[in-house]
């Protein structure tokens, strides 16, 4: 077929595995991507590689015509114009809302100083769903492991995506409320999606006809 | 010492300004050759007459020293309904106006989105229906070409279709808004699964959770025919006029097309040029929005952004 060839973002990180997985059964070679872990750019399979939440950011400029990413990211990116085309079922996780095992410093907090302090690397996520369920909340940008927040008494509970809970029972957390599943999804170019029509719709039939 | 500029704004040098000015010169002048005369209205605005609609996609706002509130344009479109709507209450149909202007939208900081952006556009008034919208296209296709661009295409879509399905295929009307909201945010994974939770007929259910893919040729009206019946009609028209006049070619049918602003009433384009990956500019039918500032009157139009152009000119230029 003469179709134009697709340039594909693929999350290193959690979702690496099974996007490359997937591109193996659509006939794309992904054995020097997987061979290598430094390279980022693989010309020769049509494939750039990068951190998931850096994803939509190449899919929205047109620098890579697809990719895939969790919905995590897209929900936390509001404001990037990509097409979400499908849901890919792997990479699985929630996000969810945790605190200290048996403490109630939320609704302590809710109570006497009418908001809650909440740390999380997804700010959009939680004030979406805290507005939702009416209640103020105060939300602390952190970059690395948010597990620590609570434990040194900065925050009352946090918001963050867990896939088995392993981490969060290491370090006396307990799951309080869940915000929803987050699942991998193969996203597009907007303009690619036009343009390019032919070779997006091809893949995207093969891989619902995959799951099938 | 560094003094900045707000994000998203820019200074122009020469070098730039020399290439940006041979874009701008060709689109003039395909705009005065279609007889568009060329307009200008103020940066600023009353908000309260060009509606929140504006300040609030343009997102800035100033007190002026008594008290009142203006706004920013957010594009063209809104100023030059103002403008037909007082200066021309009594005029004639067709009228045929132009324009080159600084618009605004805020943007989030560091997404490389500018915030003031020149908009060059044409806006036909009077003339309903698929003969308006063909002209204006025929303009826009000429436009670009005379911008130096050569590869690039227009995706046609219907801003009503949508929204005319689901009255037909009688989906309850508390679903519409959602429904719309996933097929202008491009979630056609949510899309989908609501229209799966509706109980329809599995052509119904296909088509409204696929619209979004049918896009291409003139085989995408046969494809939606069966269940989309007559809400196909006014875009089957339009395509037909374009044949006639030979610019299908360029044209890329999106049944699936939404565009931002909310004032669309029908036909709704967008302009692509494969050597970039962002709309390069598109318009559409507004029937209604004159009627906000006097005498309804049909209008259509389009705009194009003109640093967006050039950006798409210069890659074109690597590709080649």
């Amino acid at each position: 077929m003469s179709s134009p060839r697709l340039t594909i973002a693929v999350p290193r990180g959690a979702l690496m595995g099974g996007t490359l997985d997937l591109l193996d059964t659509l006939g794309i070679d992904t054995s020097e991507v997987r061979a290598n872990d430094r390279k980022l750019l693989f010309e020769d399979a049509g494939i750039v590689t990068m951190r998931p939440s850096d994803v939509p950011t190449y899919v929205a400029q047109g620098a890579a015509d697809i990719g895939v990413t969790g919905k995590d990211v897209l929900l936390e990116q509001p404001d990037r114009v990509v097409y979400e085309l499908l849901d890919l079922g792997f990479g699985r996780c929630d996000m969810v809302v945790a605190a200290r095992r048996g403490d109630d410093a939320m609704d302590e907090a809710l109570r006497r100083l009418g908001r809650v302090r909440v740390a999380t690397k997804y700010p959009k996520i939680t004030s979406a769903h805290f507005a939702e369920t009416g209640r103020q909340v105060e939300i602390v940008e952190v970059k690395g492991s948010v597990e620590l927040a609570p434990l040194t008494g900065m925050v009352d509970g946090i918001v963050d995506l867990t896939a088995t809970g392993t981490t969060l029972r290491e370090n006396d957390l307990e799951v309080l409320e869940e915000i929803t599943v987050c699942t991998a999804r193969l996203i597009a170019n907007p303009v690619a999606h036009k343009l390019k029509a032919e070779a997006i719709d091809e893949l995207v039939a093969r891989i619902r006809d995959g799951r099938s | 010492m560094i003094h900045p500029i707000p994000p998203g704004t820019r200074d122009v040098l020469p070098d730039e300004m020399r290439e940006q000015r041979a874009i701008t010169d060709g689109l003039h002048r395909t705009f005065d050759a279609a007889g568009y005369g060329e307009v200008w209205t103020p940066m600023l605005e009353y908000e309260e007459v060009l509606g929140s609609e504006t300040s609030g996609a343009s997102g800035y706002r100033l007190f002026d020293d008594q008290g009142d509130v203006l706004a920013l344009r957010s594009d063209m479109t809104l100023p030059i309904a103002r403008l037909a709507a007082t200066r021309y209450p009594d005029a004639e149909p067709p009228l045929r106006l132009s324009y080159f202007g600084h618009a605004y939208r805020s943007a989030r900081r560091g997404s490389g989105q500018a915030t003031e952006f020149l908009q060059a556009g044409v806006e036909l008034l009077g003339v309903p229906g698929p003969d308006g919208e063909a002209e204006v296209i025929d303009v826009l296709l000429q436009s670009l070409a005379a911008a130096g661009l050569a590869r690039h295409r227009v995706g046609l879509g219907d801003s009503a279709l949508y929204r005319e399905l689901l009255a037909n295929l009688e989906v309850p009307a508390e679903h519409h808004a959602d429904l719309l909201a996933r097929l202008a945010g491009k979630d056609l994974v949510g899309l989908e699964m609501r229209v799966q939770q509706l109980g329809l007929s599995d052509a119904a259910l296909r088509l409204l959770s696929r619209l979004p893919e049918m896009r291409g040729g003139p085989e995408m009206l046969e494809r939606a025919h069966d269940v989309a019946g007559p809400a196909l009609d006014g875009l089957a028209r339009l395509y037909a006029t374009l044949e006639e006049r030979g610019l299908a070619d360029r044209v890329i049918l999106d049944l699936g097309l939404v565009r931002h602003m909310t004032y669309y009433t029908g036909a709704v384009y967008e302009v692509y040029d494969p050597a970039v990956g962002f709309t390069l500019g598109g318009g559409g039918r507004y029937d209604d929005l004159v009627g906000r500032f006097g005498d309804p009157r049909p209008a259509c139009g389009f705009a194009l952004d003109v640093q967006r152009v050039h950006v798409a000119r210069a890659a074109e230029e690597g590709l080649r």
